[in-house]
């Protein structure tokens, strides 16, 4: 699969009144995996909410693979996004939740089951599949908040500080594995975090946001 | 050994002990009895008109139901996702309405609705959402504040809809508290009475109100008896069922910090909070205005005689109304401040008690919450046919109608002080026994000065109850004693646009009367700290508070 590639000229936000995201503008190639750091609450998951579409921007544009989606609601960009706090349903089992995209992507019922049973088997939680996501620990809860965006085979994923919270020898572990499944797919990702070691070992390139803000 | 006397304690349940068995059980029992005859059960259960109200009662309170919680869903989401001017007014406002005495809110949708609808069906389903709209938005939107707005956005990265986010991420979120308000909203609008008698028609009668015309209006006291347990066994049916579906269905939803609801920041979320806020304060507003207006307009314009006049019970040269909407007010003000006394010192004593007694204490909390799980139309019946014969004949008595208000209020009485006073730190007793306070005294000082504060709020509870009962006090108030709701209702029911704008006059007074208390209670409430001294939120202790 080939990664998709991003292009976010001129975004700025402002949350009453505070300008959060000042003219950001950033380019990511096919495939690529860009770290954004930056101090926390500094605006880099509010970058990464603009180009999910969960956020508007106040003003600029927002082109995936050359075409223009700032005004394309998040379920239709095809992209892919981590939740810091993973966001797992807790009222649908394990296998559920990785197969919840593939729901919505109308794929039977069958094949939805056996391609997240592969992912799961894939992220090492091989046979979890019917246990209740709020009784997973931190790093298999990580594991599949991983497989269920990653099943999609999205084309652009967002990681909004994934590996936050962790314990540093699990930590170390994600940080392996996630650099391993993302180059496997081949996505484009933008991963935003405040880490710089975890950047560097995850990501292709480091961009910090003071770097590409105001770059009228 | 540091234990308070069992004569102290003893002495403080007495009262409410044998307030309980006197006016409540002794009456229920006598209900029962009357209702239990081969021969009226027979010709009631026989009856095919009995099966339509049933089917009435049934399909209104469904239907009314699935409107509160549909039409609820909107403003909830509002409430709980943004953050705008006018948000808290908004709450306030919804509840508000939502303590209005039922006969107040009956009037206010008839003095709102063109004549066409006035007294038809849609009038009372109408009444029903934009009463109970309150219980939707405040019970959904608090659980839907706690659900991250990430986990609806984790769903949109993974190809949802906002639709099928709704349907497949929220909608099951929120499930119990919909299903909780259904069940409140349901219980409501199938024992809806005030409501009915101010704008029912022959053919939009409930089993309450059937009850009510049965006894009071046909002397078929027997065939009341078997209606009201009729009811009472299948709202019994009800509890179970429903208990038993929340069991099954409860997911205990990880309830995590405030998602903190956002500022609308698009054009697009700017127009869509104003539409909903404006359309929901509207319908809010709208049939509070009416009132006034009512109360001001006649055939021939505007005038304010319906105010000035209100004392006034000729309706024509020669002809008297039997009925003075003033003496109304003071009958009200006084059954209401003896109501409030009762309730305080009945509900104060229970409280103090028990706290102290501990497990039997428990049996007499759980024994003074009957009278609210009960209907008002019940209680009252039951108490018109028991106090009815000498040496028990007290009927006539000044006191037997706000022994009635009370005994409905006592709970609410006892739910704002039980959880302060159990708050108290036992080991406060213990430090006051090394320092030579025996335990009474040590009780005395430690523990009863905690009592006043929520004491007060009790108070204002029980005088809103009070004020705007209208189920029971249906059945035991006398001509001449008529109480504001009973006047409303009267006038309303005539014909002649002075007596019509008399009873929306006193209806605004009756309002406005209550949402002072209410916003007393609130106030009060909110000084009383947000420690474990409240006993369940405001939602809770408001849910029965319209009787």
């Amino acid at each position: 699969m080939r990664g998709a590639d991003v292009e976010l000229s001129g975004i700025s936000v402002s949350f009453d009144g505070t300008t959060v995201l000042d003219h950001v503008s950033l380019s990511v190639t096919t495939g690529e995996v860009v770290a954004l750091l930056g101090p926390s609450g500094g605006g880099k998951s509010t970058l990464l909410r603009v180009v999910a579409g969960i956020i508007a921007p106040d003003s600029g544009i927002v082109r995936i693979d050359g075409v223009d989606v700032t005004r394309t609601p998040t379920h239709r960009r095809g992209i892919g996004m981590v939740f810091q706090d993973n966001q797992l349903f807790p009222h649908r089992s394990t296998l559920d939740n990785v197969a919840f995209g593939l729901k919505m992507a109308r794929v039977g019922r069958t094949e939805r089951q056996r391609q997240a049973g592969d992912w799961l088997a894939r992220v090492g939680l091989d046979g979890m599949g019917s246990r209740k996501v709020t009784e997973l620990s931190g790093g298999e809860a990580k594991r599949v908040a991983l497989a269920r965006t990653l099943v999609n085979e999205p084309r652009l994923v967002l990681l909004d500080e994934p590996l936050t919270g962790l314990d540093l020898k699990l930590h170390n572990k994600l940080v392996d594995e996630l650099t391993d499944l993302l180059r496997a797919t081949g996505a484009t990702a933008l991963l935003v975090t405040h880490d710089v070691d975890e950047a560097a070992a995850i990501a292709d390139r480091t961009v910090r946001l003071d770097e590409i803000q105001n770059a009228r | 050994m540091n234990r308070l006397p069992g004569g102290l304690v003893g002495a403080l349940v007495i009262v409410p002990v044998a307030g309980l068995a006197i006016l409540y059980a002794w009456p229920f029992a006598t209900l029962v009895i009357e209702a239990v005859d081969k021969e009226s059960i027979r010709s009631v259960l026989g009856r095919s008109r009995t099966w339509s109200i049933v089917w009435f009662t049934t399909w209104q309170a469904v239907v009314s139901t699935l409107l509160t919680v549909i039409v609820g869903l909107v403003p909830a989401w509002v409430i709980a996702r943004f953050d705008f001017a006018g948000r808290r007014i908004l709450l306030g406002l919804l509840t508000a309405l939502f303590v209005l005495p039922t006969v107040v809110m009956g009037a206010a949708i008839l003095a709102l609705l063109p004549d066409t609808l006035d007294r038809t069906v849609w009038a009372v389903l109408g009444a029903h959402v934009v009463f109970n709209l309150a219980v939707t938005v405040r019970a959904v939107g608090t659980v839907w504040e706690h659900l991250p707005a990430d986990m609806e956005d984790a769903a949109a990265t993974l190809g949802a809809a906002p639709l099928v986010v709704f349907r497949e991420i929220t909608l099951p979120l929120i499930r119990p508290a919909v299903a909780a308000a259904a069940a409140i909203i349901f219980l409501f609008t199938f024992t809806s009475f005030g409501v009915i008698r101010v704008l029912g028609a022959p053919g939009t009668r409930t089993i309450e109100v059937e009850v009510w015309r049965r006894a009071t209006q046909l002397g078929q006291v027997d065939q009341a008896a078997v209606l009201a347990l009729l009811q009472l066994i299948i709202l019994g049916f009800l509890a179970i069922w429903s208990a038993r579906l929340a069991r099954r269905h409860s997911r205990a939803l990880e309830l995590r910090p405030l998602a903190r609801p956002q500022k609308p920041r698009t054009r697009r979320d700017k127009t869509v909070v104003s539409i909903i806020t404006g359309s929901t304060a509207l319908v809010a507003i709208a049939p509070l205005t009416a009132l006034v207006i009512k109360s001001l307009s006649t055939p021939s314009g505007w005038s304010v005689t319906a105010w000035t006049d209100l004392g006034s019970t000729e309706i024509r040269p020669g002809i008297t109304l039997g009925l003075n909407p003033l003496d109304a007010l003071a009958n009200s003000l006084q059954t209401t401040a003896w109501a409030t006394l009762f309730a305080t010192g009945v509900g104060a004593l229970a409280s103090l008690g028990i706290a102290a007694a501990r497990r039997a204490g428990r049996a007499l909390d759980a024994g003074l919450l009957l009278p609210i799980g009960t209907s008002a139309v019940t209680i009252g019946f039951g108490m018109l046919i028991t106090f009815d014969t000498a040496p028990y004949d007290w009927r006539s008595e000044w006191w037997i109608v706000p022994a009635g208000h009370a005994l409905v209020a006592v709970p609410f009485v006892v739910r704002s002080t039980l959880g302060v006073l159990r708050s108290v730190d036992p080991q406060l007793s213990l430090a006051a026994a090394t320092l030579g306070a025996a335990p009474t005294r040590a009780w005395r000082e430690v523990v009863v000065p905690h009592l006043w504060r929520p004491l007060a709020v009790g108070a204002a509870f029980a005088a809103a109850i009070s004020l705007g009962e209208f189920g029971a006090t249906s059945f035991l108030s006398r001509s001449g004693g008529e109480t504001l709701p009973i006047a409303i209702e009267q006038l309303l029911a005539r014909t002649g646009s002075l007596l019509q704008a008399k009873g929306y006059a006193l209806a605004t007074i009756l309002a406005a009367a209550t949402v002072t208390l209410v916003i007393v209670i609130d106030r009060t409430g909110d000084l009383a700290g947000h420690s474990k001294a409240r006993s369940g939120t405001l939602d809770e202790r408001h849910a029965d508070a319209r009787r």
